[in-house]
């Protein structure tokens, strides 16, 4: 092999190996949201005390927390 | 009904630590776990302030975001609760948690050592059939079935630890600090309080 052969081969080579850098691909890993695999709950209404009444629930549970402001209960 | 929230009042808690006991009590917290503790910033100096400080039941939980064994889920309102049959006991929601909420009853010790983690439910009990014992022993009391809020809040002498729909709580504490005529300054209270609420408002 003649010089020029062997120059075009080495330049083949080298374009070779630097286009390798061309196929990289990304090495991030996307995160995605879990999903819960666990036993379902229940709603909060849905028991004796309530009978699954959601708006009787509500009430209760916004009653409650209107008590916790003792200006309501002072003037 | 919004999303479920506490708001601990710095200028009211007097560092009394009743929230403390009331959890331990109403849950049967085990040894070594503190679902709720009284953190106090410049203790013993004039001007100290003690907040009381549990789960937050953040709206996007980090501690959802790491668990490996997807264990975490969202109650009504917004509740943040955990399967216990799930749980690994790794410590990830432990590391993730900006408030120190998730407890191990055996910690601190080596992974598979620590026991499944225990955190502060809200008082909503957790995937268990409501009221069961099954729920009460590895949960805790399930107050929000009855229509009641959590014992730290309502046992709180002080009333500095509110809990209940965000709104409503909001709206409590912008009542109080207009009277007292002190905290309007604060950085982002506009934002925060600036607006009257419509309760159930996500």
């Amino acid at each position: 092999m003649n010089t020029r052969g062997l120059m075009s081969m080495l330049a083949a080579v080298v374009l070779a190996v630097g286009l390798t850098g061309c196929g990289e691909q990304p090495q991030v890993v996307s995160y995605e949201q879990g999903k819960y695999q666990g036993k379902a709950d229940s709603q909060p209404w849905d028991n004796p005390v309530f009978k699954g009444d959601k708006a009787a629930w509500e009430l209760a549970m916004k009653n409650r927390t209107r008590g916790q402001n003792e200006y309501n209960r002072t003037q | 009904m919004g999303r479920m929230k506490f708001l601990c009042d710095a200028e009211r808690c007097i560092e009394c630590n009743g929230c403390v006991t009331a959890c331990k009590n109403e849950n049967e917290v085990p040894w070594g776990v503190n679902r709720r503790r009284v953190v106090t910033i410049n203790d013993g100096v004039p001007g100290e302030r003690s907040m009381s400080v549990a789960c937050m039941h953040c709206s996007d939980a980090p501690c959802m975001a790491v668990c490996p064994t997807n264990c975490f889920y969202k109650a009504e309102g917004g509740v943040v609760l955990h399967d216990k049959d799930l749980c690994i006991g790794c410590g990830y929601c432990f590391y993730a948690c900006p408030f120190g909420a998730p407890q191990f009853p055996n910690g601190p010790s080596a992974f598979g050592e620590r026991g499944k983690m225990d955190k502060c439910t809200f008082c909503a009990g957790g995937p268990e059939e409501t009221g069961s014992k099954e729920e009460y022993a590895k949960y805790g009391s399930n107050r929000l079935a009855e229509g009641k809020l959590p014992a730290c809040a309502e046992m709180c002498s002080t009333k500095a630890l509110l809990a209940g729909d965000s709104a409503a709580v909001s709206d409590i504490f912008r009542d109080r600090v207009l009277r007292r005529g002190k905290g309007l300054e604060a950085w982002g209270w506009m934002t925060a309080y600036g607006a009257e609420q419509k309760e159930g408002a996500k």
